[in-house]
């Protein structure tokens, strides 16, 4: 009984959890609106990609597959730290948040352009033939007729992605982003006690587990039609 | 130029680190030596209980990828390492990202087998079970070995995923590459250190980035 | 030498299976199913789709558990507690409508899989088993090629090498041909017909009327998990008693 005392005293402090409380929201804003910009900017950077990659200049190709290679090979947390530490001492001083929100978005840019262009190379040719056949143009095949079959094919993989990219945001606590974690940990460490951490993956869990959901009803809908 | 070359490719600082380095990486080949096979062993344990057809052990198990899906493991790793010693219990920061490591490689390499059991048809089991081979019998030589294949670009890319969730491993001060890169760039005031570590995760991981794309274009 | 496992069947059955039932649910799909094959006959089980064959079949080896009945094979009772099902499968062949080929395995891999790991041959010996089975359905040539690279034909020729292999008693064929191009067809059939001609059990649930006119010894019309008719193919075809059966054969024949 005493070691379960302890055991809620320590993880499920109802006294700590109402102090701290507020703080921890605060950071649950920062990480949704650092997450919407990630999304945003990543998904539509991952598109733009795979559509010139579809235009076949091979001046273009090249930069397009090396930054796509490299930024799925890096890991994330040495991307932020090479940024976060480096462009300071050349001169450029980013705002942490800045260097999560370019890092990550980068990171996921090079996943989606992969996702979408999978999706773009899988369009059987015949569709490129048909619309081109009834006069239109090279954009407008791609954007009415490729890219909305392309997509369909690649929403299972990528929120799969975006989201295991996206969880990526506690990393921001290393640089001092005050996200959720973030607040958790300095909450943590002004009050001796976990149960600000408990909060922190508590909200955590709230943020993600709907998405983990949506995308097991997304595959269930699609068949596992990532690849 | 020349700031960017002395701040980010100053060969002489990398040399300087280097033996700082080479401990680094062999510590984070170590992490994976481990983690890698004891995460996909319990991805396989995993999908054989998410799999079952006992509801009891169903469930609760799919609950738990999804738990573990949706938790970062940076979070899980703080969680396990800086909270439970306010239990009075001492963790080794090694046992504290070894924890957190197998229980979010399980969930992710279990829902990849999972979905590649799905991906076999069910006739055959059954061809496998009317020549008289037993359910396990079945599943090594028949169900699994398909399964595999089937997910294999997905089994790649999350060892990938693995291999750069070991850098976590570094805000628990485990001295793996990124920490110790981390940490010569913190005494020589360069970030060469940090990109000779970033080098060296390209020169492993590229390759097999390739090895993927190459692998779900052709199944494609 | 193939055909070296002769059996002495009770009361000169081979497999007896007798008041099968089935039940999926709510529905049921065999309603007490008589079914006696003697050694070396060929029995045809003919019948509209939904009619039970394909389940009758399967109920033969376990595939799918009775829910009643009884069900013997050569004197042992298939459904006894005692009774080693994945020992006696073995002895009971099955060929699928959709081959189900192990297709991350060659056409040699297919056939010595269970002659290893059920029968624990050694290599050497699975393989010259495997080999001599191959050549009997003409597939010899293709041991080392996938069965993706193989035609539907030449697929269910490799299914039917493989259960051969397995020296089995009796082979239940489900449909074997339904899943062929036409003109791929008669390369199967020509396979069952030499297999019947060697004095093979089987029982083959299938749409190919010709053929069971010209090779089979007995036909048994299923409709609705019943048993409407059984006789020797010239009754079925000629002379049938019920009208349903007259009536079934008049459709399948346009």
């Amino acid at each position: 009984m005493e070691t379960w005392n302890r055991f809620v005293f320590t993880f499920f402090n109802a006294d700590i959890a109402w102090r701290y409380w507020p703080t921890i929201v605060e950071g649950l804003w920062v990480t949704i609106a650092a997450g919407l910009l990630v999304v945003v900017t990543g998904v539509t950077c991952g598109m733009l990609l795979a559509s010139l990659r579809t235009l076949g200049i091979r001046a273009l190709n090249i930069p397009i597959i090396l930054f796509v290679d490299i930024f799925r090979a890096l890991p994330p947390l040495a991307i932020i730290l090479v940024i976060f530490f480096g462009l300071p001492n050349v001169g450029i001083v980013l705002p942490s948040l800045v260097v999560l929100w370019t890092s990550l978005g980068a990171v996921l840019a090079a996943f989606s352009e992969e996702v979408f262009w999978a999706g773009i190379t899988s369009v059987p040719p015949g569709q490129w033939m048909a619309s081109r056949s009834t006069g239109m143009t090279f954009g407008q095949t791609l954007f009415h007729v490729i890219l909305p079959q392309a997509v369909k094919l690649a929403i299972p993989p990528l929120t799969n992605r975006t989201i295991s990219i996206t969880k990526n945001l506690a990393l921001g606590s290393a640089i001092g982003v005050n996200e959720i974690l973030g607040q958790a940990n300095s909450a943590l460490s002004m009050s001796s006690n976990a149960t600000p951490l408990t909060m922190g993956a508590f909200l955590y869990v709230l943020v993600f587990a709907p998405l983990i959901l949506a995308s097991r009803m997304l595959e269930r809908r699609y068949q596992w039609g990532g690849h | 130029m020349d700031m960017l070359i002395q701040e980010f490719f100053n060969f002489q600082v990398m040399a300087r680190v280097w033996p700082m380095i080479l401990a680094g990486l062999i510590q984070t080949a170590l992490l994976c030596a481990v983690l890698i096979p004891i995460g996909i062993a319990g991805g396989i344990g995993t999908m054989l209980l998410a799999t079952s057809s006992h509801r009891a052990l169903r469930w609760p198990t799919i609950l738990a990828i999804d738990f573990f899906r949706s938790f970062p493991p940076l979070v899980l790793i703080i969680f396990v390492y800086a909270g439970i010693p306010f239990l009075g219990l001492q963790v080794p920061a090694l046992a504290a990202i070894s924890v957190a490591f197998f229980l979010n490689a399980s969930a992710y390499f279990g829902e990849i087998f999972r979905a590649g059991m799905k991906s076999v048809p069910k006739g055959q089991v059954e061809a496998a079970r009317s020549t008289g081979m037993t359910a396990g019998q079945t599943f090594l030589y028949v169900t699994f070995p398909q399964a595999v294949r089937n997910v294999l670009p997905d089994l790649l890319s999350n060892t990938i995923e693995l291999v750069k969730l070991t850098t976590l491993a570094s805000v628990v001060s485990v001295p793996e590459l990124l920490h110790s890169a981390d940490l010569a760039r913190s005494l020589t005031y360069n970030s060469s250190p940090l990109i000779l570590a970033a080098g060296i995760y390209l020169l492993v991981l590229w390759p097999l980035v390739r090895i993927i794309s190459r692998l779900e274009h052709r199944l494609r | 030498m193939l055909m070296s496992s002769s059996p002495v069947a009770s009361q000169g059955f081979l497999l007896e299976a007798l008041q099968i039932r089935k039940t999926f649910g709510q529905t049921e799909v065999l309603k007490g199913v008589d079914l006696q094959v003697k050694a070396g006959e060929l029995v045809f089980l003919i019948g509209p789709s939904g009619s039970g064959k394909s389940t009758l079949l399967r109920c033969c080896n376990r595939l799918e558990e009775p829910t009643g009945g009884t069900l013997k094979l050569n004197g042992t009772d298939l459904l006894a507690r005692s009774t080693d099902i994945n020992e006696m499968r073995r002895k009971i062949g099955m060929v699928f409508q959709s081959f189900n080929l192990y297709p991350h395995l060659t056409v040699i891999g297919n056939v010595t899989l269970a002659l290893r790991k059920v029968m624990k041959m050694p290599k050497a010996e699975a393989d010259a088993r495997a080999i001599e089975n191959l050549k009997l359905v003409g597939m010899a040539e293709k041991a080392l090629s996938y069965p993706s690279q193989l035609s539907g034909g030449q697929q269910q020729r490799v299914g039917i090498a493989r259960s051969l292999a397995l020296n089995p008693m009796m082979i239940l064929m489900d449909e074997p041909t339904s899943a062929l191009d036409p003109e791929l067809v008669d390369s199967v059939l020509e396979v069952i017909k030499s297999l019947r001609d060697r004095g093979m059990t089987m029982v083959i649930a299938s749409h190919e009327m010709n053929f069971a006119r010209n090779a089979a010894d007995r036909v048994v019309f299923l409709e609705n998990g019943l048993v409407v008719e059984s006789g020797t193919a010239e009754q079925i075809f000629t002379n049938a008693q019920h009208e349903r059966t007259r009536q079934f054969l008049r459709q399948v024949r346009h």
